[in-house]
């Protein structure tokens, strides 16, 4: 049977305000445990939250960065439950009344572009953490965190498959790092996703039992997980078994899901509104002055990036931030043409990135530099496979791609005499192959090319050695 | 003169002018409170020493010139508003050793003012009761007579005044746990509007309704605490950000024309005699004064009991998780982190506590909310409005504060329906977050107290 997935997302986003949402502590990370608490997150007897406005102002943000209806009235609610990292035994969240509600983002996957609805956008604070190692048979608890304002977007289940996902994660990333409201990072945490996910036969209606997924904290996570555990509940069905509604945790060693608890072991969280907070009224004039704080937003970018020549793949690639986007814009404007910047920087650039866990508003290399190699690969001077060389020798020393080429020799050989030497060299080297490749085996010609590249440390200009080539073999 | 029987505004007077010193009205009181207090057992803690090292401070300050309202002036405080660095109890285990690092909002305005805290009074445990009998250091007993209860939950801070052992105190009043023992001690309680005093540093019962207030020997001296705790507190969201008016302004005027209102609901069957006979009385005095006695209606009077005790014990569920053993309190040790919890609060918390957790945790349990707190709440509205319609007519109401006088010890401990049918009267305020006063208004056959409500 062919069966489809439906998967429905939670993103919690540590918002990146300077004090806590309750409380004036410092959200800074990293800091010796318990440094940076006080009477109200940690929860003493008789304390009061006083609500921080900037988190509220960031999550309105967000809310209009992914067309949501802000709320005019909106309410906090307690969420109750035991545990050390909680102090005060709730964490004061939202549940009834959210600040944003009904939005969407696009995403765009193999070409096709589509809505994710989203359900809504709350407002809670974070809890501290459980620390096991070191403690013997007691635990530590640090509670620098908590309390640290955390956005939760839910969306609609309206993704259909681990890529669409993972599409999904990187485009509220995308947006919440543009708009400054969260770091995004899900190695530290700032940024963290669970999923709910089922299977159903293609063409039913009704949702298979879901099953709720944590601790995906990469892009890869996701689609992994997600990847994993359809393939698990489309193996169950198949055998004939029934989905259980639980709470299964990704381990990223193993690359499986694990049970973590059953629906008959969830809390009843027994939510009513926080009566120590009054509600958040949010009146148009508040929202305008926010709106005006919000700059180009992704897919704004996209259709800019476009209009200026580049197909939506490329579009859509270049446009997840600003600095990509505008590293873009301000390479072409220097006169190199818009695919060749869009290859080099989707190409080689951002497989030097990611090999280096960095995104392109941490890259070093300017339009300066872009333009530079680009320049040179065009009018001949070296060829693109020295390219490559020369941008990654552009990345490590910050050097521009004439002098790295002058420095290094890397002037491409078009003088056709000079390289005839060498191929005549090669050819005459290589009887058996040439043999071979006047029987038919054509494939051959890239035996010859590389040797040729490699006597020549790839200097030779690759158009005229394959000139030569054809020539010299030929009939 | 007998110094420790002096109110607010009479010691003032007496300081100011030279004719007594702070270390004498202190000594005075300490004086008073180790002849009486063994029987009594108002307080948690006294403080002496502190209180006499801040007397001879205030004594300094006075010859300097300095003025503060409440300069030298002892004053309780009910333990379970925080005091930094002095223990703060709210009369239960589970707080037994704890001593906050931080200050309410409310004592500190008092310090701004000079005043001395002379101890911490007694509670029902977590201000959850009406007869200051459910404290784990004991009963309080009542000064005009020692069998019976002083009421609760701030017998303490209402005995201690009544026994003259400060000038004057603080309590807290969540469903009457200021204006019942002050009604039965024979003095004056006010639960000011629900957001005119902070709540910051008060261990919190049921947050939308715990309102801290004066427990005073008179009006007078209500009013100038009124001047002194009232306004917006930047730490408290729920503080009213409204100007404080000068509370003393309106003592002495006359009330010639002032419609009081007296709902029919209040004059019920089960109402003690003398309490409906001497209420009666007093309204009309009031009548006599010029005061026009109207009739109005309280309609939803009968779900209000019911109501509170949804609502209260769900905040209270809520409000009492924080103390597991984790962070501060007592903790009994346990095989893993459930047993711990498990037998930290079981070890901690009094009997009444348990009962209010476990019928608040039930209260907010997914598939009863709406039947039960959802279903207060839309109460709550209706009281409310019942109110809003009754103050069309009447600019003040007037009630008994208690359907009794004090009650013996140990009469109602084992049936808590009834106990909680004590605070009949005061609930209602409560819910709806206007202000009530408790004043005296005569005695009972047998020499006790009675308080006549007054709610605007």
């Amino acid at each position: 049977m062919q069966y489809e997935s439906v998967i429905g997302l939670e993103i919690h986003a540590q918002l990146s305000t300077d004090s806590k949402m309750f409380c004036g502590c410092s959200t800074k990370f990293g800091a010796e445990p318990n440094t940076q608490t006080c009477q109200v997150c940690i929860g003493m007897p008789g304390v009061l939250p006083v609500m921080n406005k900037k988190a509220i102002e960031y999550v309105i943000k967000t809310g209009l960065a992914v067309n949501c209806r802000i709320a005019p009235y909106s309410r906090f609610a307690r969420k109750n439950y035991f545990y050390p990292d909680l102090p005060k035994g709730y964490q004061i969240s939202q549940y009834e009344l959210p600040i944003c509600e009904h939005g969407f983002v696009e995403i765009t996957v193999d070409g096709i572009t589509k809505k994710i609805g989203l359900t809504r956008i709350h407002l809670e604070e974070d809890a501290g953490k459980n620390i096991h190692e070191g403690a013997g048979s007691h635990s530590f608890v640090d509670l620098n965190r908590a309390g640290t304002p955390l956005m939760e977007i839910v969306s609609e289940p309206d993704i259909r498959s681990p890529q669409e996902a993972a599409e999904f994660v990187k485009k509220l990333r995308a947006i919440v790092r543009d708009i400054g409201v969260c770091d995004g990072n899900m190695e530290q945490g700032s940024l963290r996703c669970d999923a709910n996910v089922s299977v159903r036969p293609v063409g039913q209606k009704e949702l298979g039992t879901k099953t709720e997924i944590k601790n995906m904290n990469s892009f890869r996570f996701v689609e992994k997980a997600l990847e994993y555990e359809i393939k698990r509940q489309i193996k169950i069905l198949n055998e004939g078994g029934r989905i259980v509604q639980e709470t299964r945790l990704w381990d990223s060693n193993k690359g499986i899901t694990e049970s973590m608890r059953s629906k008959e072991e969830a809390h009843d969280y027994r939510y009513f509104p926080e009566p120590d907070l009054v509600p958040v009224e949010v009146d148009n004039a508040w929202i305008e002055r926010i709106k005006e704080g919000i700059e180009e937003l992704p897919d704004e970018r996209k259709q800019s990036l476009i209009q200026h020549g580049l197909p939506e793949h490329d579009a859509n690639l270049l446009s997840i931030n600003r600095s990509s986007s505008d590293l873009f814009k301000k390479t072409v404007n220097l006169g190199s043409s818009s695919k060749s910047v869009s290859n080099l920087m989707i190409g080689d650039l951002r497989r030097i990135l990611n090999e280096e866990n960095k995104d392109f508003d941490e890259c070093p290399l300017g339009p300066e530099h872009l333009d530079g190699l680009l320049k040179l690969i065009e009018n001949g001077t070296i060829s693109g496979r020295i390219g490559k060389t020369v941008l990654e020798e552009m990345y490590k020393t910050g050097k521009h791609a004439e002098s790295i080429v002058k420095e290094k020799g890397l002037i491409q050989v078009s003088d056709e005499s000079e390289i005839e030497k060498v191929v005549d060299e090669i050819l005459s080297k290589s009887p058996k192959e040439v043999e071979r490749f006047r029987a038919g085996e054509e494939k051959l010609l890239g035996f010859f090319a590389g040797q040729i590249m490699k006597a020549t440390k790839g200097k030779a200009n690759p158009k005229i050695v394959n000139e030569l080539l054809r020539k010299k073999l030929g009939n | 003169m007998e110094l420790h029987t002096l109110s607010i505004h009479e010691a003032r007077t007496a300081l100011d002018k030279g004719e007594i010193s702070p270390v004498e009205l202190t000594n005075a009181l300490f004086k008073r409170i180790d002849s009486v207090e063994p029987k009594i057992k108002a307080y948690v803690t006294i403080a002496r020493e502190h209180a006499l090292a801040r007397a001879t401070d205030a004594e300094g300050r006075i010859k300097n010139g300095d003025r503060g309202l409440l300069l030298g002036i002892s004053l309780a405080v009910k333990d379970n508003m925080c005091t930094d660095g002095i223990r703060t109890t709210c009369s239960s285990k589970i707080l037994e050793n704890f001593i906050p690092p931080y200050e309410s909002t409310v004592t500190q305005k008092l310090k701004d003012q000079g005043f001395i805290l002379i101890g911490k009074t007694n509670l029902d445990e977590f201000a959850m009761g009406s007869s200051t009998e459910n404290s784990a250091f004991g009963r309080t007993h009542n000064p005009w007579d020692l069998e019976t209860v002083p009421g609760g939950s701030s017998g303490g801070s209402a005995a201690a005044v009544a026994s003259d052992m400060c000038i004057a105190a603080l309590g807290s009043d969540t469903g009457g746990s200021i204006r019942q023992p002050a009604s039965f001690c024979g003095v004056v309680g006010l639960k000011p509007t629900y957001g005119r005093v902070s709540r910051y540093g008060l261990v919190a019962f049921a947050s939308s309704l715990d309102q801290i207030g004066p427990i005073t020997k008179n009006v007078r001296d209500s009013a100038m605490l009124m001047n002194i705790i009232s306004g917006h507190d930047p730490d408290d969201s729920t503080s009213a950000p409204i100007a404080v008016p000068d509370f003393t302004s309106g003592l002495g005027r006359d009330i010639k024309g002032m419609r009081i209102g007296i709902p029919s609901e209040y004059f019920i069957e089960g109402i003690d005699k003398e309490v409906e006979e001497s209420v009666k009385q007093a309204i009309r005095k009031l009548e006599a004064l010029g005061a026009v006695p109207v009739e109005i209606s309280l309609p939803h009077t009968g779900y209000a009991v019911a109501a509170y005790y949804i609502i209260a014990t769900s905040e209270a569920s809520s409000n009492l998780a924080r103390y597991d053993g984790v962070k501060y309190g007592a903790r009994t040790e346990g095989n893993d982190l459930l047993d711990m919890y498990m037998k930290t609060r079981a070890k901690g918390f009094g009997a009444e506590i348990k009962r209010r957790i476990i019928l608040g945790t039930y209260s907010l349990s997914s598939g009863y909310y709406d039947a039960y707190y959802k279903k207060a709440q839309q109460v709550r509205t209706l009281i409310k409005q019942d109110f809003e319609n009754a103050f069309k007519k009447a600019d003040v109401i007037v009630t008994p504060t208690s359907p009794t006088p004090a009650f013996r010890s140990g009469e109602k401990t084992d049936d808590p329906l009834h106990m909680y049918l004590a605070d009949i009267f005061t609930i209602s305020v409560n819910l709806a977050g206007v202000p009530g006063i408790s004043i005296p208004c005569g005695f009972s056959s047998g020499n006790l107290p009675i308080g006549l409500q007054i709610i605007g």
